[in-house]
């Protein structure tokens, strides 16, 4: 009865990767793919922050290396991975810990504050790197 | 006890077969990813207002900053917290894009000395200002 009446849908179990590219994601379903994406860069990075730190920290002339090696395009470009991979996974995880509370479950607001990761993030993301670059 | 002995929701437990609360399924690691999570967003706060209100961006000011005992405790707790929180990302990821065993338990592996190497080289960076 209900088999005749449903409209056929496509079933996913256990998505392969190759049909990732076909699945058609909600926008808090982009957030949490790049939750876990930019998590895993963060793990990923972690030698090079502490490297980072460690030049920063450990003596005037080590400070002025950890300058010259930042002001390179390419390490710029790794701290612009690393400062957005930082700043999604800090909006999504708030969104996340919000909603833990069972603030803003439904349909409706979990888009609104899945569209609201995205802006703040990014916004963040561009100002920074803006500033990065000497643009101000 | 073996799990298949408890039947239904005998005795408040959950599910039809087998207990599925109270032996490490899920529920310790979801509340310590929440409360690593709190302890990271509290030093970003902390290390963005430190950075901010100081207005000595030289070597000095920067040094001067991590040379403080509450400082270096501070980043310390924050690091403990992003390594357990990593270990949990990481350790789901695994479990679910990793389904042979043997290869999983070797990146599970891999991922705690990755963390604990990491830790190490910030305590090393840390107590060396």
């Amino acid at each position: 009865m209900s088999e005749l009446t449903r409209p056929t849908r496509p079933i996913y179990r256990n998505i392969n990767i190759t049909q990732i590219v076909g699945y058609r994601l909600p926008l808090s379903g982009i957030i949490s793919i790049l939750h876990r994406i930019s998590g895993a860069i963060l793990f990923v990075l972690l030698p090079f922050v502490l490297y980072l730190l460690d030049k920063s920290l450990r003596s005037e002339i080590s400070f002025s290396i950890f300058k010259d090696t930042l002001s390179h395009w390419y390490v710029k470009l790794i701290v612009l991975v690393l400062l957005w991979s930082y700043l999604h996974h800090f909006c999504a995880g708030i969104r996340h810990l919000v909603m833990d509370v069972h603030v803003g479950v439904d349909k409706d607001s979990g888009r609104r504050t899945a569209a609201a990761v995205f802006v703040v993030s990014l916004v963040l993301w561009v100002a920074i790197a803006l500033k990065l670059f000497g643009a101000f | 006890m073996a799990y298949g002995d408890i039947q239904g929701s005998v005795d408040g437990r959950i599910g039809p077969k087998r207990l599925v609360v109270g032996a490490h399924y899920g529920m310790g690691d979801w509340l310590a990813q929440r409360v690593t999570a709190i302890v990271m967003a509290i030093y970003t706060v902390i290390l963005l207002v430190a950075f901010l209100a100081g207005h000595d961006y030289t070597y000095a000011g920067w040094a001067g900053l991590f040379a403080q005992s509450w400082m270096k405790v501070a980043t310390l707790v924050a690091l403990a917290a992003l390594i357990y929180h990593a270990w949990v990302g990481m350790r789901d990821i695994w479990m679910d894009y990793v389904k042979p065993t043997g290869i999983r338990l070797c990146l599970q592996m891999a991922t705690i000395v990755w963390l604990v190497a990491c830790a190490a080289y910030a305590v090393i960076v840390l107590w060396r200002v």
